[in-house]
């Protein structure tokens, strides 16, 4: 039994690294997108950026799962299809533009966290403005979203299973499904194991970028 | 014929006039202070000059060629903005150095983006990087820094890293180097380092603009001394003079309040 309760989740564990991983594919440069936004000269772009970061951190992560779901289809815009494939691309969309306003948000705060002295101290050695974000200020930048980034990132890991609201089979759906076909809880329990291996690697991980960026301050 | 010429520079920050029809020139191999009470527009003044503050108003030359006039159009001036800026070295009260990079290569970076931009630079490129690492080296040396070349700036004191700062803005062979108060975000143990090296800089006759605090720095080190309040230069000449027997009342005010303390 267990072998099989295994086999089930590790299949889920796909689905659920399938939306993680496309997520934060799509939400990494998205964010940086916004973040320029919010810092645009432009007012309509800032209001623009300001209004969409309110409406996402202000609405439940499922709600605007199922409008992303089922909101197009109410419109006669049938862009997701009934499938699997369907539901991961609906779940890694709204995902995708949850997470890019919260990064947006972290990398923001990062790029006004560098002193402005930085910029001046490259301007008045004849540097470029990309020479300025590439060679002075955009690792510090990193450093600086590295820590906020990770905790972010470890929450993401575990919103993947919402995506059981739209019946995406990812691994607390797969867990789940035990209890109804079979009567077990346990199986649900242990997707708890999946999900603390998942998020410990990602800790190691973080943990070696940021020693890495250690060398400085 | 003088080496730098501001004329008539004004700058406001909103409905704040903080220079007001500022003039003043320097001769090559000359060392300026600028002195003043906090407020008073000396370091703007300095900001101007290296372009970090757009001035409202008035016109900056080097070497008989106009840098900066507020009459022409932004898109005039600001040709080659990055090339006129190299007329001038900056050094600033907290240093600014590149956290991430080490002393040495605080010091080299720009001059190597510099080359990049060379045509020879692709054939050329272990060279000219070495012929650029030698002449970074041979400044921090000059800086008393030999053994601190691959530190951080975090791993240096502060007027280790000031030193740094110095040794970077030299790296470009500036027209003329300026300093935004050098010693003012430094310990009192530290400031002495710091002066020694500029003091050096005067000796070797290296054309510089030194905003500062330290009154007595300044009347030994300058050779000209202006003394701004309130957005004007109230009082300029040589710096002896200055600080010896100043002319103007508010000077004076100015300077009793160094010596009594």
């Amino acid at each position: 039994m267990i072998w099989t309760v295994t086999q089930a989740l590790l299949n889920g564990l796909i689905t659920t690294f399938e939306i993680f991983i496309f997520t934060l594919a799509l939400a990494l440069p998205f964010g940086l997108i916004l973040a320029f936004g919010a810092m645009s000269r432009v007012k309509i772009l800032r209001y623009f950026v300001q209004v969409l970061v309110w409406i996402i951190r202000g609405t439940p992560l499922m709600l605007q799962l199922i409008v992303m779901f089922y909101g197009p289809g109410m419109l006669g815009l049938n862009i997701w299809s009934g499938d699997e494939a369907g539901r991961i691309a609906a779940t890694v969309v709204a995902f995708s533009i949850n997470y890019a306003c919260y990064f947006s948000v972290i990398f923001k705060g990062g790029i006004e966290g560098v002193p402005a002295g930085q910029r001046e101290a490259g301007e008045v050695l004849g540097m470029t403005k990309s020479q300025i974000f590439f060679r002075v200020t955009l690792l510090q930048m990193v450093k600086r979203v590295v820590p906020p980034m990770s905790n972010e990132i470890i929450t993401l890991v575990k919103d993947t299973a919402l995506a059981r609201t739209i019946a995406a089979y990812e691994l607390t759906f797969a867990g789940y499904s035990f209890m109804k076909s079979a009567g077990l809880v346990w199986p649900l329990f242990y997707t708890g194991v999946f999900y603390l291996a998942f998020v410990g690697v990602l800790t190691l991980l973080f943990g070696y970028f940021e020693k890495k960026l250690s060398y400085f301050r | 014929m003088a080496i730098l010429e501001a004329n008539h520079i004004e700058k406001h920050f909103g409905s704040t006039k903080v220079l007001k029809d500022v003039s003043l020139s320097l001769e090559e191999g000359n060392a300026l202070a600028i002195i003043g009470s906090s407020g008073s527009g000396k370091t703007t003044l300095l900001r101007c000059l290296n372009f970090l503050e757009i001035p409202n108003a008035g016109t900056i030359s080097v070497k008989g060629e106009t840098l900066f006039d507020a009459s022409l159009s932004a898109k005039e001036w600001e040709k080659d903005i990055r090339k006129k800026r190299l007329h001038f070295g900056m050094v600033f009260q907290s240093f600014n150095l590149f956290p991430q990079y080490t002393a040495l290569e605080n010091v080299t970076l720009a001059e190597k983006l510099l080359a990049e931009e060379k045509p020879d630079f692709k054939k050329n490129k272990k060279e000219i990087f070495h012929a650029i690492e030698e002449h970074g080296k041979e400044l921090l040396r000059q800086m008393g820094l030999e053994s601190r070349m691959g530190h951080y700036p975090h791993q240096l004191s502060g007027g280790q890293q000031q030193r740094v700062a110095i040794a970077r803005a030299l790296a470009l062979q500036p027209d003329i180097l300026c300093f935004d108060e050098p010693t003012s975000a430094l310990d009192p143990e530290l400031t002495g380092e710091v002066l020694k090296v500029i003091r050096g800089l005067a000796d070797r006759k290296t054309t510089m603009i030194i905003v500062t605090h330290e009154m007595a720095f300044a009347r030994d080190v300058a050779d000209r001394i202006i003394f701004m309040d309130d957005g004007v230069i109230v009082e300029q000449g040589d710096a002896r003079q200055v600080i010896d027997n100043p002319v103007e009342e508010r000077t004076k005010q100015f300077l009793a309040r160094y010596t009594q303390g």
